[in-house]
């Protein structure tokens, strides 16, 4: 095998066992979004309705959160993950990898597919879920949903490794949380949405790539919907989505492996 | 042959230089020892031999490759165990060897037969199912050497690698390197700064702020000092130490045995410091120089005065933590 094929096999292998190892992980995330979509979704609709849809439009808030909800535990896991590079500094395995002889863009991209294969699992467990929100999901739909899920959580975990490639210690962690994580989840557009915002919280969301994520996997799931449904909840065209995504996912990809291999 | 060349080693990190042109070169078969007080350069000269550090100036072969310009086959060709633990401690003992043979290119029934050779070698193949999270810090240690020598390297690079552990797995390990040194003719280079560790070495350079300031077989270091060394408990250490300045020329040094030193012919010299001194002399011992004596006269300082820093006492303490 080639010495960077052997290293992306290895090093996303070794997540997958890891994962699989850790229950507590598995629990808590698959536990954080159910919180979000029982709790929060069901207690926001149940106090204030979803005021911001027509009255014409058959959808209702939980059904215009699941999307967002999906993008974000997508979203949490693979910056986790790539974050967790820290941890394998601080206890030492990443200084084993680092010597190995295999080229270090390559043991970023394990990283990267290892993040990825953990966050779609969760999407997977997620997707269970829809026919008890009456989303209806084909085969086809999963499919596609699961190919821009996978887009959307590598280059986050690039995004995670790029960050964790210059912190120090896990001390920085709460601040990455709260100052770009969160914001970004607020302004994808996953939990409200983009009409009848004040002008520069629309534009926040407009630079937020996320936004065309969540846009997007709305789009999918709702494609056999009402079109009042899909005009309401969709704001730009899967071809602009999918290609905001994708240079995110390119530009992501090439910082998150050019800052790993540049550290000593 | 030699395995390692090293040439005018420079290693700069901003102001600071830590390696100030080293050159020496190591035997293939040899036990090498870099040995030296804390941020004597010793870890430093590690990295750039490992190519985790680039050099600030100089040059390193080994094993035929140039360190800087052929970085994967120097890699290939070197194991390392760490100062610092480097294992993944959620996965298994195997899983551990598993992932570095797979990194380093093994065929998966290759890893599997020399698993089997390496686990039994440092004594773990009945806990080989066990996740390392379990194991003790002398387990741990004994574990990253198995993996150093799963791709049968060349070279293998030692830093520090008993720091921390208890004598009798101190000894235990010191038994594993001699034994593969014998089976596998291996060169081993290692670093340390426990000069009892130093004797076990073939060859020692003594290393401070940067520079080799000695370098040869611990017997003829110790022989090249001269004579005995003199430790006395007095009275009063400071007072003593300048009359016997004043008196016979003689520098002795203050440490936590009492006062130290170093005397051409210590039989004849005991009753003479007894019947000028006798009052202010408690005991007197004789013995032969060691390492640590032999530090003293290049430096001017023992090693064994260092204290712990604050980053090994950490290391300590996580370490010890995790046992539980």
């Amino acid at each position: 095998m080639q010495p960077a094929l052997r290293a992306i096999y290895t090093i996303w292998y070794r997540e997958f066992i890891r994962f699989i190892r850790e229950r507590s992980r598995i629990v808590g995330m698959i536990g954080q979004p159910l919180l979000y979509l029982l709790i929060v979704g069901q207690g926001i609709s149940a106090a204030m309705g979803f005021r911001g849809v027509p009255a014409n439009v058959p959808v209702n808030y939980v059904q215009f959160m699941y999307p967002g909800i999906l993008g974000m535990s997508v979203l949490f896991t693979s910056i986790f993950s790539g974050v967790s590079i820290i941890w394998d500094r601080e206890f030492g395995f990443l200084k084993e990898v680092l010597v190995a002889p295999v080229p270090r863009w390559a043991t970023a991209l394990g990283k990267a597919l290892g993040g990825s294969t953990v966050a779609l699992i969760q999407a997977a467990i997620m997707l269970l879920l829809a026919p008890f929100i009456k989303v209806p999901l084909t085969p086809l739909i999963i499919l596609q949903l699961l190919g821009i899920l996978f887009l959307i959580s590598l280059s986050l975990t690039f995004f995670g490794i790029a960050i964790a490639s210059r912190m120090e210690t896990m001390e920085g962690f709460q601040m990455i949380m709260n100052f770009l994580v969160m914001p970004l989840f607020f302004l994808s557009g996953a939990i409200f949405p983009m009409t009848n915002l004040p002008s520069w919280m629309a534009f926040f969301m407009k630079i937020d790539p996320l936004t065309y994520g969540v846009d997007a996997l709305r789009r999918i799931i709702y494609a056999d919907a009402d079109p009042r449904v899909v005009e309401f909840l969709v704001h730009y065209s899967l071809g602009f989505d999918l290609a905001v995504i994708a240079l995110m996912a390119l530009v992501l990809g090439i910082l998150g492996s050019w800052s790993f291999s540049r550290q000593e | 042959m030699a395995v390692i060349v090293v040439r005018d080693l420079v290693r700069r990190f901003n102001d600071l230089v830590a390696v100030d042109g080293v050159t020496f070169d190591v035997e293939e078969g040899e036990i090498f020892g870099f040995l030296g007080p804390n941020g004597a350069g010793k870890s430093t000269t590690i990295k750039m031999l490992c190519t985790l550090l680039k050099p600030s100036g100089g040059s390193i072969t080994l094993a035929g490759f140039d360190v800087v310009r052929q970085p994967d086959a120097v890699r290939r060709a070197i194991g390392l165990v760490f100062q610092d633990n480097s294992l993944d401690d959620r996965l298994t003992a195997e899983e551990n060897l598993l992932f570095h043979g797979l990194l380093y290119g093994l065929p998966r029934a290759t890893i599997r037969g020399r698993m089997d050779e390496v686990l039994a070698m440092v004594n773990l193949d009945d806990r080989r199912r066990d996740i390392v999270h379990t194991f003790s810090g002398g387990m741990r240690r004994r574990l990253e050497i198995a993996r150093g020598l799963l791709h049968h390297p060349r070279v293998l690079f030692l830093d520090e690698p008993t720091v921390g552990l208890d004598p009798q797995t101190r000894s235990a390990i010191w038994q594993h390197i001699h034994r593969l040194r014998q089976e596998k003719n291996i060169t081993i280079f290692m670093t340390t700064h426990y000069m009892d560790e130093a004797e076990n070495c073939d060859r020692i350079a003594i290393i401070d702020h940067g520079r080799i300031q000695a370098l040869d077989t611990p017997d003829n270091l110790k022989r090249g000092l001269g004579g005995d060394v003199i430790t006395m408990m007095t009275v009063d250490d400071s007072r003593l130490q300048q009359e016997i300045a004043a008196r016979y020329g003689v520098r002795a040094v203050k440490d936590e045995e009492g006062l130290r030193l170093q005397v051409g012919d210590g039989a004849t010299f005991i009753p003479r410091v007894a019947a000028d001194f006798g009052g202010q002399i408690n005991s007197i011992s004789l013995r032969r120089p060691t390492l640590d004596d032999v530090f003293l006269s290049l430096t001017g300082r023992a090693i064994r005065e260092e204290k712990l820093s604050a980053a090994d006492l950490m290391r300590l303490n996580r370490r010890h933590g995790r046992r539980h």
